[in-house]
């Protein structure tokens, strides 16, 4: 098989192939080895021909049988320079695994690099990375989405055929719209997070980025677990199921009035997109009923406390004492920490250590923590009683498509509403995944670029949540590949 | 020694933290060490590498438990750790995970001392500064050693129920040997597996108020708490007396000069933006912890005390000493049980007493020596009591065999034997001795046959000096008014 015809395979059909003994593992990773990555995608990439070295032969063991990986940069790989997009990691080499990379490798899945990010996953544009924005294989002038960007564009792009991501407001969920592809972002809990280097504990999730929601499952099904390292962790009690399902019948869907296709902000495009898909859901036999989530609306505002509230405690380890970047030219230890830290993180990452600590301090703590640790409450409640009238809620995962590099780094609150569909449900800590719904122009006109939908289950029914987004797959039918696919050669 | 307080009340409270005994760090799997050359025991979570999580120690809970039902206290049934901000290089994660508003237990009482809150946290890490100033600043290099960071700590917290130094001092020793009976540390004051800060303040004699307090650290002793608070309480009785307020401070206890010396404000003024961690789940101990926890705890200091004075008749004073030395207290319950006719209060006398005293001098300077570890097994300790209280050897005599025990060990029948140290009971033997100390010092004689008991004294001494002491000396002067005509 040519290097297209072996990229083109999704991770299924691959390991369907490997199985059958029709393609080895080692030449499906070197094909993928050998694609230029023009995008940006990766930080650290196998060379062609490394899946031995990284334990991947002909028929390798395990059920992943060796397929290859692309791995966000801020799962921690032993011997694997990992960064989280940060200038004040640079030259950090882990000394040991984070437990989903190596469920998957022990799966016999096989690292082909590690992708570019948002610093310490903190964007939704990929372009807070301190070694370069992504840019989206669809229209190399538009942002990939974020954090997970490079994994998006890799898994886009044939780069890669999936990959890991982390998802804390929307960082699976939003690139995966963004660049047509699936991004799961399962429940808190699901998938252990040790190793995975911290923003916000409460709302940070690993997650799989596909190209359709069989592999996501089959990805997930080896993540997913508890484990003992992770006190969070509990795992998704009778595993994962791969999707069979053909029709929603006797499924209800309900539509968030506040996060709809009427909700402020959302593009004429992607609003086309959203209505057709809740046609095709009715088509399919499901019914489609408005709903309510009243607080969802306050869901970027307490997101924007809680997050950097624990990022300002998460990112303090980074002081120059132990690993990573030092300032040199410090000359006491008030010095060492402010020059290190100073130099080290980006401004993203300052602006919410900042709107952290001041949440945090005295005198302020219960008017912006404590108020907004209640009206996450709120929100899980209303998605609690939601889930008692519908099985799923459907909403568009963002309200754009992918918008132009450089067009909203000026202003974070603009930014910031990239999330606004996403942000409740991690604050729910319910799962959601997002898969293509099609294409659509931006406001403004432009090539078409891939619209996202977003399905929201109850906590740990991700089975049930794969099975209706399969049978909805299938329905849509997407199938259009970015002009960059496999390096731009067709 | 007390401080004179001049018509005003000392309020204390005391700020305990004790390391505990377990087999591994509060949060990760790194076993504590003691001694090892630095850096060894530590790992990606200890060294707070990204991505690394903490996962609470089983046994550290545990022992939390069991100390905090042994201070009587309520265990919390859902009780939640916070994350405690500041920057410090023997603080790798840049936050402590401690409790904070929900503690694991609180409410207690151990003696006359309410107990305010118990919880469980994670040490430091140990600084070594390189250079004159002996502080990180204006060091010329500070070197981390993460061996310590990490190890499980518990933080008793007490209400301001102590009125004087002596007692915060006897108070804590009831503290230690309780937490010791638990086993649940070594609580060594010196090695700093016990730590102990003083709340200090004074108000006028009868207030109900609470003045203005200062925070004294570093007494690393139990001689150093006491002298600390004894310093601190005299420092604000001469601020008051002269009209100037006391300045809520913190003051570092310097044990060479045992002087105070106040921190600067910089090295302890902390918003420390305490908020849930959210890396852990809250602890809530299941009843089978409870139960088993509480089902294992060995009997404590306070209920011996309670069992010597009420069931053995022990006098307050000595029972103390027993009951707060666990290993004392072994060893007294040993030599009850040895199977002699010795009596309970005999032992508890001889034991807290002599037997204390001999050993502290056969010490000197180097320490003292436990009686558990002495050369004096409880068996001997309780053959002599027992001889003593038959009368076979006089009190006196029963000195000299002890002081041969605790110089070379042995069976007290043996070293009488040996030494001839037995009481004289050939009673014609002792009307002889008496019949010659009257013919040797008339005068006593006549002013004892007048009535002057006090004259008897000479007599008396004449005998015990006859007989080595051999002589019971209620027999003596029975034997010397007989001989007066006076019996
Ligand atoms: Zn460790």
């Amino acid at each position: 098989m040519s290097i297209r015809e072996l990229i083109e395979l999704s991770a299924a059909e691959a390991l369907r192939r490997i199985t059958a003994g029709e393609i080895s593992a080692a030449e499906l990773f070197d094909a993928y080895a050998a694609v230029p990555d023009e995008l940006n995608a990766y930080l650290w990439r196998a060379e062609p021909g490394a899946a031995d070295g990284n334990g991947a032969g002909a028929g390798a063991e395990g059920p992943l049988a060796g397929l290859p990986l692309a791995v966000k940069d801020i799962f921690c790989t032993e011997g694997i320079a990992t960064t989280a997009g940060s200038r004040i990691l640079e030259g950090y080499v882990p000394p040991y695994t984070a437990t989903s990379v190596q469920r998957v490798t022990d799966a016999g899945a096989r690292i082909l690099g590690k992708t570019n990010m948002d610093e310490f996953a903190m964007g939704s544009s990929n372009e807070n990375s301190a070694f370069g924005p992504v840019l989206n294989p669809w229209d190399t002038s538009r942002v990939p989405g974020g954090s997970s960007g490079g994994s998006a564009a890799a898994v886009a792009a044939g780069l890669a055929p999936w990959a890991l991501g982390t998802d804390t407001g929307g960082s699976i969920r939003q690139p995966a719209a963004l660049c047509g592809i699936v991004g799961l972002k399962p429940t808190y809990g699901a998938i252990s997070r040790y190793g995975m280097i911290a923003f916000a504990s409460s709302l940070d999730q690993c997650g799989p980025l596909t190209r359709t929601v069989t592999d996501a499952a089959l990805l997930l099904r080896e993540l997913q677990g508890r484990d003992e390292r992770d006190s969070t962790s509990v795992g998704i009690e009778g595993g994962v199921e791969l999707p069979s399902r053909e029709d929603l019948r006797g499924l209800r869907f309900g539509v968030p009035r506040e996060l709809g296709p009427d909700a402020e902000g959302i593009e004429a495009g992607v609003r086309e997109v959203f209505e057709r898909t809740l046609r095709r859901i009715e088509e399919l036999g499901g019914e489609v009923d408005e709903c309510e989530l009243p607080h969802s609306r306050h869901g970027i505002s307490a997101y924007y406390v809680i997050a950097p509230a624990e990022a300002s405690a998460n990112l303090a380890r980074y002081d120059g004492v132990r690993y990573g970047m030092r300032d040199p030219d410090a000359r006491d230890l008030t010095g060492m920490y402010e020059r290190t830290r100073g130099r080290g993180f980006g401004a993203e990452v300052k602006r919410r250590i900042m709107l952290g600590t001041y949440a945090l301090s005295s005198g302020y703590y219960d008017a912006y923590y404590g108020q907004a640790q209640r009206v996450r409450t709120k929100i899980a409640e209303d998605f609690r009683a939601a889930f008692e009238s519908f099985d799923f809620l459907v909403t568009p995962t963002a309200p754009t498509v992918a918008f132009e590099l450089g067009s909203k780094t000026d202003d974070p609150l603009a930014m910031y509403m990239n999330d606004y569909c996403t942000v409740p449900v991690s604050l729910a800590g319910v799962p959601a995944i997002s898969l293509p719904g099609g294409l659509a122009q931006p406001d403004g006109g432009g090539p078409e670029l891939p619209v996202g939908v977003q399905v929201i289950a109850p906590a740990f029914t991700e089975s049930k949540l794969l099975d209706a987004a399969y049978a909805l797959e299938q329905a849509i039918g997407f199938d259009a590949r970015p002009p960059g696919f496999g390096g731009g050669e067709a | 020694m007390s401080a004179n307080l001049d018509g005003y009340e000392a309020v204390i409270g005391l700020e305990i933290h004790v390391q505990l005994r377990t087999r591994t760090k509060m949060f990760c799997g790194c076993e504590l060490s003691f001694g090892d050359d630095p850096n060894v025991h530590t790992c990606p979570v200890c060294l707070a590498h990204p991505g690394s999580l903490p996962t609470l120690n089983e046994q550290a809970v545990r022992y939390g438990i069991q100390i905090g039902l042994a201070l009587g206290c309520e265990i919390a049934p859902r009780s939640i750790f916070h994350r405690k901000n500041y920057f410090y290089p023997d603080n790798p994660k840049a936050y402590q995970i401690s409790q904070y508003d929900i503690p694991l237990a609180r409410n207690g009482r151990l003696g006359d001392v309410r107990i305010h809150r118990v919880h469980l946290e994670e040490d430091a890490a140990k600084l070594i500064h390189v250079g004159e100033s002996g502080r990180i600043h204006g060091s010329d290099a500070s070197l981390v050693d993460f061996n310590r960071g990490g190890t499980p700590l518990v933080e008793i917290v007490t209400e301001p129920d102590l009125r004087d130094a002596a007692s915060a001092r006897e108070w804590l020793q009831l503290l230690r040997s309780t937490i010791k009976a638990i086993g649940a540390s070594d609580v060594n004051m010196e090695e700093g597996s016990l730590r102990c800060d003083a709340n200090v303040s004074i108000r006028p004699a009868g207030s109900q108020e609470l003045g203005t307090k200062t925070e004294l650290k570093n007494m690393n002793s139990f001689r150093f708490l006491e002298r600390g608070i004894e310093a601190e309480l005299e420092r604000q009785v001469a601020l008051a007396r002269a009209g100037e307020p006391i300045e809520q401070e913190t003051l570092h206890f310097d044990p060479r000069t045992g002087t105070l010396t106040p921190l600067r404000s910089k090295e302890y003024a902390h918003d420390y933006r305490y908020f849930p961690e959210p890396d852990l789940v809250p602890l809530a101990p299941s009843k089978e912890l409870l139960d088993e926890a509480r089902a294992s705890l060995p009997e404590l200091p306070a209920q011996r005390l309670e069992r010597y004075q009420s069931e053995l008749g022990i006098p307050e004073a000595q029972a103390k000493l027993l009951a707060y030395d666990g290993e004392l207290g072994d060893y007294f319950e040993a030599a009850v049980g040895a199977g002699t006719e010795a009596s309970a209060k005999g032992l508890a006398n001889w034991i807290t007493g002599d037997l204390t005293a001999r050993l502290r001098e056969a010490a000197g300077e180097e320490g003292e020596v436990h009686a558990a570890d002495s050369r004096v097994t409880p068996q001997a300790i309780a053959e002599l009591v027992a001889m003593v209280e038959a009368k076979q050897v006089t009190a006196q005599a029963g000195r000299e065999v002890l002081a041969k025990l605790v110089a070379e060990g042995g069976s007290p029948a043996e070293i009488v034997e040996r030494e001839g140290l037995a009481s004289i009971s050939d009673s014609g033997e002792l009307e002889g001795i008496v019949a010659a100390a009257i013919e040797a010092d008339p005068d006593a004689a006549a002013k004892v046959r007048e009535g002057n008991m006090k004259a008897i004294g000479p007599l008396v001494g004449y005998v015990m000096r006859e007989t080595k002491g051999r002589a019971d000396g209620g027999e003596v002067t029975r034997l010397i008014r007989k001989q007066l005509g006076l019996g």
